[in-house]
């Protein structure tokens, strides 16, 4: 295959790219007074409603957390609809089985909702053309749409969308509307400013710890100090006589303590005494947690991938390489903390929740309160952040039963502590890697065993037996190696885990990009040319490869001290290679300039796609440098920003960005820029240094 | 519970408080002014930034019996309407992204520029390194200062 022409990329990116930024600003405004069924409004999809004003809504359904998905879906829509982008404001969808899975996580809400919501606004052209034709006595196929108006070319002659409404919604619903070619889009594809930035820049955006209902108190929880642990007994007197304290109870979480204001249940919650039973899990600190790992035999596990005879090639290979890599858990650390909303009566319940995913909220609001699915109404508001916590429904629950003990709306609100030490961490894993090469240097084998606790196991849901999410990033590895074994062996440890932002690639890419290095390293070649070798039958990986290798000046001189480090991968349907240029002063790393360059496939809006490449290398950056969960007697260690570090403006390198054009079906956005950086980072540690690096964080260099 | 009166975006508030209750939380549950956002409690993260007297401070360790008689500026009280110069900047480089904790990076980059109108990438860092986003908008961030700084 030969690499991605540059001269290509250069042309698509002028066509769509830096000179056509769209100069306009969506209208904004959220309704919150108006549903289907209530107006003259035209609903010719649960996502789409078009007023007799013309003004067009887009019921946004999945979650907005950063990625632009309030942007983005309207973008889908209009695009198809020929609708006036100035016009186009959005709602935040409730929770509701009419629009499918509103689950958002695994990079998926364009990839999902690519065809199905560019269809609704297919349909809906078609019904106004429609009854445009019938309006002006003319023939459907002799008129066109333009911003939100049906033009007759013939007569001149011209119908606004809105002046439509009534008829059009008369109409059949077309099942086959065509859709446009991708050439003829005037929308997707380019850098669209996104709906909800201004609101974003005063104050005025409404979050989940920004909901305000009448009457409502907040509850701070006393939570367990260890995993598993159980109260045996509290004494809230102390923080009843607090000053706006009205109930302090047990609950399923620990202790509910409700007040009139979050300082005033912040304050009380520390006032609570209260005693636990440990558990089991006081046997367990991060230290023995690496010998149990330690122990686990190889070829004892559940394969995630196997090709030919690795240990016979392994055996008769002319060189061998070995090693072990380490991550810790992570925690998620969304910059809002945890909290929810709730408001229970006999019949109806309400919940305001940060959620990635709304059908959850309900279905865990509705067991909790008994009452039926349809009498749970969910607000999901915008989320400071999400990046996989939100999709569990912890902070959901809580608010709803102490919602429901308490008889009045109450707000949950987590202290950074209770977010840190609580949260569904990114598993720990051990890795054993064992490689031959020939003796002209090529790779003819490679076995990766995985140790470590299991996130699906871990929840009882793996799927026939195993858990797929361990070993992707590592069973899906692009390299043409003829004998291979991949193979995960589960070690239970007692914290709770979780998806977090790009799940099983964010810790496989560094450990096997890390070895592949290693193995090009003992073949005498270069680390860019062995990868090349290796990856003859993956073109995608192969193009944004060569490509990241050239923005970034692969080869060419460095300043004393310096290293370039490169890695490739494949997740949620992205390929993404990023180069790190990274100095080592005093044992200390730090990276200047990474260039990324990914190809997604199609996607709806160039800037955000930008930003988000770019916000995962800064996540990624995070846990390689600085990123660590440790367990001490069961309990997390880590309790805010000052031991669980993340990357800040004073250490942020220069991201150079290269989105290549695509033809191929969209693929993920959100988490495919993370995995390639902590191993690019470790790679140009070992370039400048000589070290290699493999266990994270690489908090110094040694 | 004590009251105390208080300056802040020009106006004077009274609020009836415990003295310890953070600022934050005077803001946010006493007055409803949710602009300004808790992210951590302890004076990490930035997310609570406001301005006190002109010099950004974080609010959330900050107790509201120390405040009396000191100018507050709130994220609410920046302009009156998105036209600071860092408000454009921001909006014109698309910076948020989840946007939690964007009302502290414009209030420690408005301090920053009111100090230094044209600031260096070194004061940029030293202004800055105090707010954390999760997002890592910080590179877009960089540049809406940069570009407010030019464009005023």
């Amino acid at each position: 295959m030969t690499p991605l022409n540059r001269r290509d990329f250069v042309k698509v990116a002028g066509a769509v790219g830096a000179t056509l930024l769209i100069p306009i600003q969506a209208g904004k405004g959220v309704r919150r007074d108006v549903e289907p069924g209530k107006t003259d409004d035209w609903f010719p999809s649960p996502y789409l409603e078009i007023a007799p004003s013309g003004q067009i809504t887009v019921w946004v359904h999945k979650t907005e957390m950063g990625q632009g998905v309030r942007t983005s879906l309207p973008m889908l829509i209009a695009e198809e609809l020929d609708a006036d982008w100035k016009t186009i404001r959005i709602e935040q969808a409730l929770a509701h089985s009419k629009y499918g899975s509103q689950g958002t996580g695994g990079s998926s809400s364009v990839r999902s909702s690519w065809k199905p919501l560019r269809k609704a606004g297919a349909q809906a052209r078609q019904m106004l053309l429609a009854a445009a034709a019938a309006q002006l006595g003319v023939a459907k196929e002799s008129l066109t749409t333009k911003d939100g108006v049906v033009i007759h070319p013939g007569s001149g002659k011209t119908v606004r969308y809105g002046a439509l409404v009534a008829e059009a919604a008369k109409l059949p619903i077309p099942d086959d509307p065509p859709l446009k070619d991708p050439k003829e889009f005037r929308l997707l594809g380019r850098r669209v400013l996104r709906i909800d930035t201004p609101e974003k820049t005063d104050g005025s955006a409404r979050f989940g710890l920004d909901t305000r209902v009448p009457g409502m108190l907040r509850a701070v929880v006393v939570r367990p100090p260890t995993f598993g642990a159980k109260l045996t007994s509290f004494d809230g007197a102390k923080a009843s006589a607090l000053l706006g304290v009205r109930k302090v109870f047990r609950m399923e979480s620990g202790v509910a303590v409700v007040a009139d204001t979050t300082w005033n249940a912040i304050t009380g919650a520390r006032a609570v005494v209260a005693e636990w039973d440990l558990g089991a899990s006081v046997v367990t600190s991060s230290s023995n947690l690496e010998d149990q790992f330690r122990e686990v035999t190889p070829g004892t596990g559940v394969v995630g991938k196997k090709e030919g005879d690795a240990p016979a090639a392994l055996a008769k290979a002319a060189k061998r390489v070995e090693a072990i890599y380490q991550v810790p858990y992570l925690a998620h650390a969304t910059m809002e903390p945890q909290n929810c909303a709730a408001h229970v009566t006999a019949d109806q319940c309400e919940v305001w929740a940060p959620t990635q995913n709304s059908q959850a909220a309900q279905n865990v609001a509705a067991q909790v309160t008994g009452l039926p699915k349809e009498s749970v109404i969910v607000h999901t508001t915008l989320l400071g952040g999400g990046f996989g916590r939100r999709l569990e429904q912890d902070y959901v629950k809580e608010a709803v039963q102490i919602a429901k003990d308490v008889g009045a709306p109450v707000q949950v609100v987590w202290t950074r502590e209770d977010d840190m030490r609580h949260d569904f961490y990114r598993p720990t894993t051990f890795n054993r890697f064992k490689a031959g090469l020939d003796p002209q240097g090529n790779a003819v084998a490679w076995t990766h065993c995985i140790v470590g606790p299991s996130i699906l196991a871990k929840r009882g849901a793996l799927r026939e037996g195993k858990d797929p999410s361990m070993v992707e990033g590592a069973a899906n590895i692009p390299y043409a190696i003829p004998n291979l074994l991949v193979e995960f062996c589960q070690s239970d440890a007692p914290a709770t885990l979780g998806f977090w932002r790009s799940v099983g690639s964010s810790q496989n890419a560094f450990v096997t990009e890390g070895f592949v290095d290693e193995l090009a390293v003992a073949a005498g070649r270069d680390a860019l040319e062995f990868r090349r070798s290796l990856l003859t039958n993956h073109p995608r990986h192969l193009a944004v490869l060569n490509l990241a290798a050239e923005k970034a000046g692969w080869g060419t001189p460095l300043p004393k001290g310096w290293g370039r480090g490169i890695a490739v991968a494949e997740s949620f349907g992205s390929f993404v290679a990023e180069v790190a240029e990274v100095s080592v002063e005093n044992w200390k790393p730090r990276v200047h300039r990474v260039v990324c360059v990914a190809d997604c496939g199609q996607y709806a809006n160039l800037d955000t796609l930008e930003a988000q490449l770019e916000g995962g290398i800064v996540f990624g950056l995070s846990a390689a440098l600085h990123g660590a969960i440790t367990l001490e007697r069961g309990a997390v260690v880590q309790s805010n920003f000052h031991d669980y570090p993340v990357l800040r403006m004073n250490e942020m390198p220069k991201i150079e960005i290269h989105v290549v054009p695509s033809t191929e079906p969209p693929g993920g956005a959100g988490e495919p820029g993370v995995p390639p950086i902590a191993p690019a980072v470790a790679n140009a540690i070992f370039a400048a240094t000589g070290r290699r690096v493999r266990k994270l964080p690489i908090r110094q260099v040694s | 519970m004590t009251a105390f009166s208080l300056t802040i975006n020009g106006a004077k508030r009274t609020v009836d408080v415990a003295p310890d209750t953070p600022l934050l939380w005077v803001l946010r549950d006493s007055l409803d002014m949710t602009g300004t956002k808790f992210g951590c409690g302890m004076a990490q993260c930035g997310a609570c930034t406001v301005h006190l007297d002109g010099v950004a401070t974080r609010s959330c360790v900050l107790p509201v019996s120390v405040v009396m008689g000191k100018k507050i500026t709130t994220i609410e009280g920046l302009s009156a309407d998105r036209s600071h110069a860092l408000q454009k900047a921001w909006i014109a480089e698309d910076v948020p992204q989840c946007g939690y904790c964007q009302s502290g990076q414009l209030m420690s980059a408005a301090a920053l520029l009111a100090k230094s109108p044209h600031p260096t990438d070194g004061e940029i860092d030293s202004a800055m390194a105090g707010n954390i986003c999760r997002c890592g908008t910080y590179q877009r961030i960089r540049k809406a200062i940069h570009r407010a700084a030019q464009e005023g």
